[in-house]
């Protein structure tokens, strides 16, 4: 089917991208192994959607792709959710910075 | 001699930083005065130095109560035993400052806040009758205190209680936040007539849930 071979396409695509990262020394081995595990994954239930089909069964869920989505969601939410309360973290460093460079400059 | 620091936030006020520094001067004249210009695009730090405060720059924009917790860790550090904060819009008296000043040097409280409902102000209809007691409900939820006004800039501490309040919401929550710390950090305070004159309309109601969004991320976060 031609989603199937979209979606390989992207996966090469995007598993070529995190190998390019990791041989310019910008991602180390952890993030590389676990990227490729992740697209691995994906290709298997690109492939063979009864594979994810039979592990939805089990779990009381009726498509492999209803899965997917759902797992989906709850991670996104959760990634949404740290990454907020981190750029919080951040914006009150940058306050902390700001502050200090500010009192810094006037008692000069 | 008491060591008095009047802390004057400011973002883009090059229309009322002079005058209002000036006044401050006029009628505290011990008084150290100085301004956090919070990243103004304008003449503000240039006019408030020409009129003799101590000008402490944000290089950029974090909002009043990041500009306001800059003017207590700077006053702090210079041995502020109290210190003031004030509006750079015009908006309050600078010969009230005593008011407020007198009830912590009489030691009476460790803070003094400032209340325009004490007082006859001409306060628009609709904020008196209905922003401001919505204000003073979420500020009752989030602090426990029932104060008679629940967001007033104008206030008056000692060094110690300055030393205590420590404002982590940058923006327009602090007032609220300032608030729940006198009731944490048990500090005594009293509540004081101030004039109020309004020149702009304020907030107004999407300010005041962008004010309850801080609030409860601040929840979560701190």
């Amino acid at each position: 089917m031609l989603i199937q071979i979209l979606l390989s396409l992207f996966i090469l695509f995007a598993v070529l991208k995190i190998s390019g990262r990791f041989r310019a020394k910008e991602v180390t081995a952890g993030p590389l192994f676990f990227w490729l595990v992740f697209w691995l994954a994906v290709g298997v239930v690109v492939w063979q959607p009864n594979l994810s089909t039979e592990v939805a069964n089990r779990l009381g869920v009726g498509r492999g792709s209803d899965l997917v989505l759902y797992v989906a969601v709850a991670v996104l939410f959760y990634m949404i959710f740290r990454l907020t309360v981190r750029l919080e973290k951040i914006e009150k460093n940058i306050t902390k910075v700001v502050r200090e460079v500010a009192i810094n400059k006037e008692s000069l | 001699m008491l060591k008095l620091f009047v802390i004057i936030p400011a973002y883009n006020e090059e229309k009322t930083i002079a005058p209002v520094v000036r006044g401050v001067f006029a009628s505290n004249p011990d008084a150290q005065v100085v301004v956090v210009d919070d990243g103004s695009s304008d003449k503000t730090a240039r006019l408030a130095k020409e009129s003799g405060a101590v000008v402490l720059q944000h290089v950029i924009n974090r909002g009043q109560g990041a500009a306001l917790q800059t003017g207590n860790t700077y006053a702090l550090r210079a041995g502020a035993d109290v210190i003031v904060h004030f509006d750079a819009d015009g908006q309050f008296e600078p010969r009230e400052i005593s008011k407020l000043v007198e009830p912590i040097t009489r030691a009476e409280a460790e803070v003094a806040l400032g209340s325009r409902f004490l007082k006859n102000n001409a306060i628009p209809l609709s904020k008196k009758y209905l922003i401001l007691p919505l204000a003073r409900l979420v500020n009752f939820i989030f602090t426990g205190l029932w104060l008679s006004d629940a967001h007033n800039g104008f206030r008056a501490m000692t060094g110690r209680a300055a030393g205590l309040i420590k404002i982590n919401q940058d923006r327009m929550a602090h007032n609220s936040e300032i608030v729940r710390q006198i009731k944490e950090k048990k500090l005594s305070f009293v509540e004081a007539p101030v004039t109020v004159h309004y020149h702009r309309y304020g907030q107004g109601v999407s300010g005041g849930f962008k004010i309850i969004k801080d609030l409860l991320f601040g929840k979560f976060v701190c």
